[in-house]
């Protein structure tokens, strides 16, 4: 909780995120700004609960929004400055959890699911 | 004097609570009728007790009675007199007293109401209920007094989350445990069928109802934290699939698999064992989703107090009760029968897809949330499970069930035709046709994921509303209907919310404007304001569209006294059925304030289809009650 708070203050107050970052400005090609802002809901905010950097007003997501827009105008693909940013900060950092060995379960999940579910129901219906 | 009256009124209700559990145990077994009949004014006397508890805690956050802990960590004689009140259950100890006082009136409504099934069963039904409410007032009693004190008592107490100060706290979390409560209530059912061996048509008749209104208030509770979450985070979004979220939505989904299911035991004699199943899993998961939620595994604005003991006195209780449901299931199964068989098209059918999509979303949703955490405890990596996993895998599954939902109704029990599904069903297609058409040349959609979410709203939506079209509909299947029908209004809130709205974030200086097609904001005056306790600096929009003056929004940026914290406050207008919604950044020390709009299309269609869910399971209680003809005719000219 006490946590919490701080990291509220920290996203909130203008007295501690010090000093002001530049304003957010929309890359001037609509293509590349809708892109840009693709990626930018699939990037977690480092310092808030749960939230994309598209949707923080923390100063720190801020900041990544900037490099974001800088790689997507320099005519980086979008997986690309993924990968960029998942190397700098880690898996934590994706909203998409990678297609690794160690997610195999997660990403099969669906399927199997619905595979014992079809499984059973038609078990149900030779009898 | 007070809280320790209370104090003393938790211990007796939990005595209560223990004759409650035993008498009919004891009293069933060794026959003796008057014994077992102990159960009923046991029962209420648990819930006149509870209520007593609850009276005193509430008086003590009435009085800012600093010289109780609970009081003192979480209130302050500034807050406004709402959050007073609420403020009770506002916290970890408060919120289980709620509990188990919901609980004890729900043993109390039980003792109360006549039942078809015999006083026998119903003895049953209370102790297997005390049995559970026991270990809520163990839990409570023993790791989490609310009536502990303070010595000695401070002059001032240190506030509530600001998060937490608002309208929504007196209705969300116990709309929430409402919903938990009456699951609890068919989790006795279940398990006093099973003991009894008593599972059939009349014990689906008998539980019916404490499922659908569980239901319908557990939907209500979320969508209430949805909108809630929604205006008060000021992120612009209404679901995030954030744990809690999920925590509370799994117990939903299960939920919603067993009003299908149990619907097929009352008509149909079928699916008893899987029925019972999902009895048990609904449950379970409340339980899990508030030892989820309680024990701190997850910092959030629900995670009020983070202590691992009671972490684990909660994983206890928990593993004590599904293992122990779970095991006369083991021993029942066996003797509860499958029940009669049916075809491959007929509506048992579909409503077991239904309970295959409902299961398998919930399961989707429960490993995509406890993945990352599981991952972790095992030494791996750190990873995050966010919205984009959760809509690739459970939207298209939802989109399915859309679909059979649209049909499902119009087929016959155990062996349906499908002769008569093509005229039925042709104004739910062009519907959807049309919409798609629409969406594609007036509004220049492309994305398949949003033209097959229009699809799905229209055809549900036509669907359900011919069939409560229809003469001679029961409360039943127009309950049905009406709930069918907020899924698609839902649906359709959040396919255009998502599809068409239009966002701008800058940084502008007073005079400055934002323009976003058809829509012009410009901001007239930043300045401060106050409230009751809090300051903030307010911000003044003026939003034209084509021109024409529409609203005026003012977004806050709030600094609360105690705690001192700073939140934002969106500035919102309605505008049709969607919201120009507003937030207010930081300055940028040269005279720009960034101000982050958006433009949200028939957004609120999202929360009025919640509350349609909703109406829609309470109007299936009033079961083979026909509607009055007169709304029908008047219903019917309507549409001509």
């Amino acid at each position: 909780m006490k946590a919490f708070a701080i990291a509220l203050l920290l996203i909130a107050s203008p007295v501690l995120a010090e000093p002001p970052t530049p304003p957010d400005v929309p890359l001037s090609n609509p293509v590349q700004e809708q892109r840009a802002k693709a990626v930018m809901a699939e990037l977690r905010c480092l310092t808030c609960q749960n939230q994309s950097i598209a949707d923080s007003n923390a100063a720190q997501a801020q900041a990544m929004r900037m490099e974001v827009r800088e790689r997507i105008a320099a005519g980086e693909e979008p997986e690309a400055v993924r990968a960029f940013f998942v190397e700098r900060y880690g898996d934590w950092v994706s909203f998409v959890p990678p297609a690794r060995e160690d997610t195999a379960l997660l990403w099969a999940a669906p399927l199997l699911f619905l595979g014992i579910g079809v499984a059973l129901v038609a078990r149900r219906f030779r009898r | 004097m007070i809280p320790e009256l209370g104090h003393l009124a938790l211990w007796l209700a939990a005595s209560f609570a223990l004759l409650q559990a035993a008498a009919p145990s004891i009293g069933l077994w060794k026959r003796d009728e008057a014994l077992a009949a102990l159960a009923r004014p046991a029962a209420l006397a648990q819930a006149l007790l509870t209520l007593g508890a609850f009276a005193a805690l509430t008086w003590a956050f009435w009085v800012s009675d600093f010289s109780v802990k609970l009081v003192a960590a979480n209130s302050h004689s500034q807050k406004p007199d709402l959050y007073r009140f609420t403020g009770v259950w506002a916290n970890h100890e408060g919120s289980l007293l709620l509990w188990v006082l919901v609980m004890a009136l729900a043993g109390a409504a039980v003792a109360l109401v006549p039942t078809a099934l015999g006083e026998r069963f119903r003895v049953r039904v209370l102790s297997v209920q005390a049995f559970v409410s026991l270990g809520f007032f163990a839990f409570l009693l023993l790791a989490s007094n609310p009536f502990e004190r303070l010595v000695p008592a401070p002059t001032e107490g240190q506030g509530l989350n600001p998060l937490l100060q608002d309208p929504g706290l007196a209705f969300h979390p116990p709309l929430l445990y409402a919903g938990y409560v009456g699951l609890s209530v068919a989790f006795a059912f279940a398990v006093a069928g099973m003991l009894e061996n008593a599972v059939g048509p009349a014990w689906a008749r008998a539980t019916r109802p404490w499922v659908a209104g569980a239901w319908a208030l557990l939907t209500l509770g979320i969508a209430l934290g949805s909108f809630w979450a929604y205006y008060e985070l000021g992120w612009g979004g209404w679901w995030f699939w954030d744990p809690v979220e999920n925590a509370a939505l799994m117990p939903w989904l299960a939920a919603t698999a067993l009003l299908h299911s149990i619907a097929v035991v009352m008509k149909r004699d079928a699916l008893r064992a899987w029925t019972l199943l999902l009895a048990v899993a609904a449950f379970s998961l409340s339980m899990m989703g508030t030892f989820i939620v309680r024990s701190g595994l997850l910092t959030s604005v629900h995670a009020f107090a983070v202590d691992p003991t009671r972490g684990l006195f909660l994983m206890l209780l928990m593993a004590l009760y599904i293992g122990g449901a779970l095991t006369i299931y083991a021993l029942a199964a066996g003797r509860v029968a499958e029940g009669r068989q049916f075809a491959l098209v007929s509506r048992e059918s579909a409503l077991v897809a239904n309970n295959l999509l409902m299961s398998a979303m919930l399961g989707v949703v429960l490993v995509g949330t406890l993945y990352p955490m599981a991952l972790e405890a095992a030494g791996g990596a750190q990873i995050s499970v966010g919205p984009p996993y959760f809509n690739r895998t459970t939207l298209p599954m939802l989109f399915v069930a859309a679909v059979l939902m649209g049909i499902a109704p119009w087929l016959g029990w155990r062996r349906s035709g499908t002769g008569h599904l093509a005229a039925r069903l042709l104004p739910a297609g062009v519907a959807a046709t049309g919409i798609v058409i629409l969406a594609l040349l007036l509004f220049g959609i492309r994305g398949i994921g949003a033209l097959l979410g229009f699809a799905a709203a229209a055809w549900l939506g036509v669907a359900s509303l011919s069939i409560l079209l229809r003469r001679g509909v029961t409360l039943n299947i127009a309950g049905m209907a009406v709930a069918h029908l907020g899924v698609a209004v839902s649906i359709l809130g959040a396919t255009a919310s998502g599809a068409l709205q239009q966002e701008a974030l800058v940084a502008m200086r007073v005079g400055d404007a934002i323009e976003m097609g058809p829509w012009r904001a410009e901001l007239k005056d930043v300045r401060p304001v106050a409230g009751p306790n809090w300051t903030a600096i307010e911000a003044t929009l003026d939003v034209q569209r084509n021109g024409r003056p529409v609203a005026t929004l003012k977004p806050q940026s709030r600094m609360f006294v105690a705690p001192p914290q700073e939140t934002t406050e969106a500035g919102r207008a309605g505008w049709w059925g969607g919201e120009l919604y507003s937030v207010l950044g930081k300055p940028d020390g040269s005279g720009r304030w960034q101000i982050h709009l958006w433009v949200k299309p028939l957004v609120r269609l999202i929360w009025w289809g919640g509350l349609l869910m909703a109406f829609g399971g309470l109007l299936a209680l009033g079961g083979k009650l026909r509607l009055p003809s007169r709304v029908r005719t008047v219903a019917q000219e309507a549409v001509a």
